[in-house]
């Protein structure tokens, strides 16, 4: 099959201008550009689709005349769908009109402020840092430092290493 | 079996409603499934001691030979027995255990029922990816039982620690599992066991298998996040971490053992883990005050010795590893729930501060002490006898090799002599009364226990206490699944209390005596064990591993996340360029003739495309760039004309009217100019991607023809869309019935779209009240304009300002208004055989309504629609789905046409095809979608400006920039 020289010229330009457009910080000229891809690749599909013929309806003509019909049947919805979404985010463009008086896509400051973190900033806490009825239930046993108990039990036994819990009481004891 | 598991689904399911009506007595009615799934597992031994297995086989996903298959042998038995008994009375003990004001205990009883269930689905599965299946189950439960409420903060720290790394085991295990499968050829594990296959693929499917069994069952270095589990409940800790889910792994390593302890591998890992993990599990419990804590580091210890006992891979060694199985549920659950009657009595669990218990709470001392006595390996109880007959089977040369068989004796005594020293100190921690502390402390018990609380525990001990002498009853079962694995001593030995002197005993007297030594010189120890401890363990490198996930994460979004949209975009399309663009530039076949055109009007028509394409870019103002953009639009109608596709060009001119008009609407509000905000080495750089993607798409679009190879799938498209949908017209036919499914997703994308543009716009509700004409007010204008009465029609103009309205706009509004909602009916109605159909006609509806608005502004339109666009939609959307339906009640396939044809008086031959339905839907979608938007970017903005309605946010909202 022989493809002709316009159709892919026109859908190389249409292309052209569409991605151009759709590259822009303006939201109603990434919409322009936007329709305009919508454009392109449905004459893309079409002309993917066979050379012309005539229309695919019997009655009109034989079944070996006809241009192809399921790529027109899916450009069908892809039309009314395009329309869809125009409606939409020019409905986005009014938005942030109204709410902040520009319609322009701004560079993402969340983005930003990841990108410029040198820190971590992890969800989970150091078990270090945590308050001691928080940590892992085995974390201070790792160590050799103190929590509340023993704290509790240097306060009952002050003199005796919390350890000799099992060492026979001595004058230290207050009870 | 699958009865069994549907029947703890449901129980798990009207849990949290049996607890609302009863409270928590329905715990004990709970407690009944299990109980009856441990009832119909006990009556099924005798069938498989004899040998035998049941197998239950239904088919559920066929094209991943995924079926639940279940399969009852021995070693199920044995766990399928553990997992309900246990089950059972740790329900019964949950009745008393939870306070009736409690909160949560609904959740709480229906997610261990369900746990319960997975964990029978569990040993029962035969499939492995059912196995899986309930494995990851077992795991997700066991996050919600270890998390709790959520309200604090360890609970949750606990509970993820554990998900992320059983999932992880996991995960690594599916891996293994399909190796596996793949390996040997069969999905079924009694198949898979029985031939492994061979190869390098078995190697990393074992190990990766083992990866899971060694996460699950808290095997060194992954043994930190069972004692972090604690924060559990103790029920859920004597359940879920000493007999069911901890268990999981030596099930998994026991059932593969027949068939793969020869692996390489195999032993070091299974063996070397298991060792440690027992070595270090113990030497940690010693120094534990948390009686609890000291339990989980026990249960640690216990489970490595299980995993060196069943994962050894000879026939004495895995008998002994069941029987030490069977033993280790009955005393650890029996323990941890001793432990959690202390500490629902006292409110204490720390073992310095606990004093005279046993005096107080008799027979919970005798409960514990027997269930001690257990684990210590004292006779007659069942501890003894499993550690004795795994003593035996390493003296006679229970492993190949004789001299690993003795190092790894050595390691068991020295881990049973750190066991019996742990229990020492449990024991005299819970019940002993402590020189150092008064008589009785706390002086006050909190709850004094019930019979039913020490119901549970009594049994489990009680069982264990007589198991011990009449081991021999358990001789078959634990040799019908032991006698898989080749024996290697010449004599097997039968599990019994007593064997008669031998070296064995001597073993086991010895770890009673090392253990008595070591509890007397707690003191010593104790300081020792202080002194030695080092600042690291595997907690803190479970944290820092994560935390550098977290600093990889945050750097690799820091650097490829830079937030400019146009970036992004960029660089998709410079891939698009490369890859693609690459294979065109180098594989494509070119076509060798061109022609310049089909028709000359063709080529002018192009022309004319692309002029227009030029001047969008170059024009700055807002409406004159639509304009020319529109101009795209018609322009591509005439080439679908021409291409042969009147359908297309029709829509294509429709939807390109509607969309002007819709700019309109909104850019009335907005600057006339777009300021231009790139710089000019932006605007070369957008250019360079631009030329080239448009260079790339025309190429495409030159090659694409000649790239086809296959036949259409549409060439039979005529003939389908007569014999089979009735009409003529082949791409109507395609769109509501060859591809009526796409269809249906498609207009569903419409709905959403205009509910979306509605949203945007009215921000609190779908839409906003239709505004309809007020009589008394129109009057009162009518009056004070002094007109006559001019009727009905377009009575809303009277609503807009004199300046405002187009005497010719009206004219032709009231002239064409009804000639077009005719036409778009004929449309809609001839579609199936000419040019139109539910898209065309919609839209031309739509135009209609249009027409309205701009005549007679936002009243005009609430009088000329008075629906809401959701109805609208709503219906069109119930419309053509129905359609689909009703196929599928007569008998056909879903969206399938039904051909109607009789003869009536006057109309003659009369065809009806049910499609005209779906298009009657498509049809109204249309109508709603047009209509949402006339009615938010037309009416609603009228409204905004008209009531001076600056920003609609209401008091006390706030809008974030």
């Amino acid at each position: 099959m022989t493809p002709t020289v316009v159709l892919p010229v026109v859908i190389g330009v249409l292309y052209t201008a569409g991605v151009y457009l759709l590259l822009d910080r303006s939201l109603t000229r990434v919409l322009l550009g936007f329709l305009l891809l919508g454009n392109a690749t449905n004459l893309l599909l079409l002309s993917a689709g066979g050379p012309s013929g005539l229309a695919p309806i019997l009655g009109y003509a034989e079944a070996e005349e006809m241009s192809d019909p399921l790529p027109q049947a899916l450009i069908l919805t892809a039309i009314v769908i395009t329309f869809g979404i125009a409606a939409f985010v020019l409905a986005i463009i009014y938005r942030s009109w109204r709410l902040v008086r520009q319609e322009v896509i701004e560079v993402d400051e969340e983005d930003r402020r990841v990108a410029s973190r040198s820190d971590t900033d992890a969800d989970d806490i150091d078990p270090d840092d945590l308050a001691p009825e928080d940590r892992p239930a085995m974390h201070d046993d790792t160590f050799a430092a103190d929590n509340d108990i023993e704290r509790g039990l240097a306060r009952y036994y002050s003199g005796i290493a919390s350890d000799d819990i099992d060492l026979p009481p001595t004058r230290g004891r207050k009870r | 079996m699958l009865a069994l598991l549907l029947l703890h689904l449901v129980a798990a399911v009207l849990a949290p409603v049996l607890l609302r009506w009863w409270g928590r007595n329905a715990l004990l009615v709970l407690a009944l499934v299990p109980a009856a799934a441990f009832g119909w597992v006990l009556s099924r031994l005798g069938r498989i001691t004899d040998g035998g297995a049941l197998q239950e086989t239904v088919p559920w996903v066929p094209q991943l030979d995924l079926e639940i298959a279940l399969r009852l042998d021995a070693l199920s038995l044995t766990f399928a027995l553990l997992v309900t008994g246990v089950g059972a009375l740790v329900l019964l003990y949950c009745a008393r255990y939870f306070e009736p004001d409690d909160e949560g205990t609904a959740r709480f009883a229906g997610t261990l029922t369900a746990f319960a269930g997975s964990m029978l689905g569990l040993v029962l599965a035969d499939d492995l990816l059912l196995l899986y299946v309930f494995w990851e189950l077992t795991t997700v439960f066991s996050y919600l039982l270890i998390g709790g409420a959520g309200t604090k903060l360890a609970a949750r720290r606990a509970a993820s620690q554990a998900l992320i790394l059983t999932t992880a085991g996991g995960l690594a295990m599916l891996i293994g599992l399909i190796m596996l499968g793949e390996t040997s050829g069969s999905y079924l594990l009694s198949e898979v066991v029985a031939d492994p296959g061979s190869g390098p693929l078995l190697v990393a499917g074992t190990m990766l298998v083992l990866a899971g069994a060694v996460t699950k069952s808290a095997m060194i270095p992954f043994h930190f996040w069972l004692p972090a589990a604690m924060e559990a409940p103790t029920p859920v800790s004597a359940y879920l971490h000493a007999a069911a889910m901890v268990k999981a792994g030596i099930y998994l390593v026991a059932r593969l053992a027949p068939g793969f302890a020869d692996v390489p591998g195999w032993r070091p890992v299974v063996i070397g883990l298991g060792l440690a993990t027992m070595l270090v599990g113990g030497y940690r419990a010693l120094r534990q005050n948390d009686l609890k804590l000291l339990l989980a580091f026990g249960t640690v210890s216990q489970l490595g010795f299980l995993m060196v006992l069943v994962g050894a891979g000879s026939r004495e060694l895995a008998a002994a590893g069941l029987a030490m199985t069977l033993a280790h549920a009955l005393f650890k659950s029996t323990l941890f729930l001793t432990v959690g009657v202390i500490d629902h009595a006292t409110g204490v669990r720390d073992l310095r501060r606990l004093s005279g218990l046993g005096r107080r709470l008799p027979v919970l001392a005798v409960i514990g002490t027997l269930a001690a006595a257990s684990m210590a390996g004292l006779p007659p109880l069942l501890g003894f006898v499993g550690k004795e007959a795994a003593f035996t089977a390493l003296l006679d040369g229970g492993l190949p090799d004789r001299t690993a068989a003795l190092a790894v004796l050595t390691g068991l005594v020295l881990g049973s002599v750190l066991t019996a020293a742990y229990t020492a100190r449990f024991v005299w921690g819970a019940f002993a009364r402590k020189p150092d502390l008064a008589e009785t402390e706390p002086a006050e018990l909190v709850h004094p226990p019930s019979a039913l609380f020490l119901a549970a525990p009594a049994v489990l001990a009680l069982v264990g206490l007589l198991a011990g002498p009449f081991s021999p009853l358990l001789e078959p079962l634990v040799a019908s699944y032991a006698d898989t694995l080749a024996p290697v001593a010449e004599k097997a030995e039968k599990l019994a209390l007593w064997h008669g002197l031998q070296p064995a005993l001597l073993l086991s007297a010895v770890t009673v005596v090392g253990g008595a030594l070591l509890f007397v010189a707690r003191a010593p120890v104790f300081r020792f064990q202080r002194r030695l401890a080092v600042g690291a363990s595997a907690d803190e490198g479970y944290w820092n591993t994560l935390q550098a996930l977290d600093r990889i994460a945050v750097l690799v979004t820091g650097t490829t996340q830079r937030g400019s949209l146009p970036a992004y975009l960029g660089t998709i399309l410079v891939v698009v360029l490369a890859l693609p663009g690459s294979v065109l530039l180098f594989r494509a076949p070119w076509p060798d003739q061109w022609r310049a055109w089909d028709t000359p009007v063709q080529a002018l028509v192009g022309a004319v495309v692309i002029i227009a394409a030029f001047l969008a870019l170059r024009i700055r103002q807002r409406l004159s760039a639509v304009l020319v953009v529109g101009v795209t639009g018609y322009g591509l109608a005439v080439l679908f004309a021409l291409q042969g596709a009147p359908d297309l060009a029709l829509t294509q001119f429709l939807v390109e009217t509607l969309t002007l008009v819709v700019f309109v609407l909104v850019l009335r509000k907005l600057p006339k100019d777009i300021t231009e905000r790139h710089r000019p080495r932006e605007r070369l750089g957008r250019g360079v991607i631009a030329v080239g993607i448009g260079a790339l798409m025309a190429a495409a679009g030159a090659v694409v023809m000649s790239a086809r190879t296959a036949t259409p799938v549409s060439v039979d498209y005529p003939e389908a869309a007569y014999d089979f949908g009735g009409g003529q017209n082949i791409v109507n036919v395609t769109l509501v019935d060859i591809r009526a499914w796409d269809t249906l997703g498609e207009l569903s994308l419409v709905v959403v779209a205009a509910t979306g543009v509605a949203s945007l716009v009215f921000l609190r509700r779908r839409t906003g009240v239709v505004d309809r004409l007020d009589p008394v007010q129109l009057a009162r204008q009518e009056r004070s304009s002094w007109r006559a009465p001019r009727g009905q029609w377009l009575a809303a103009t009277a609503t807009l300002a004199p300046e405002r309205r187009s005497v010719i706009l009206e004219v032709i509004t009231r002239v064409l208004f009804h000639t077009i909602l005719v036409f778009s009916v004929f449309l809609l109605f001839s579609g199936h055989n000419e040019p139109g159909g539910g898209f065309a006609g919609g839209l031309v509806a739509g135009l209609a309504l249009v027409l309205r608005y701009l005549a007679g502004g936002r009243y005009e339109l609430g009088e000329a629609a008075p629906v809401d666009p959701g109805l609208l939609l709503g219906v069109g959307l119930l419309f053509s789905g129905t359609t689909g339906v009703v196929g599928l009640l007569l008998g056909a396939d879903v969206l399938q046409t039904a051909i109607l044809e009789t003869t009536l008086p006057v109309l003659g031959d009369v065809k009806l095809v049910t499609s005209l339905f779906f298009d009657i839907g498509v049809y109204l979608i249309v109508v709603g979608l047009v209509l949402d938007i006339l009615r938010s970017l037309g009416a609603e903005l009228d409204r905004q400006v008209d009531e001076d309605d600056p920003i609609d946010a209401a008091p006390g909202e706030v809008i974030v920039r």
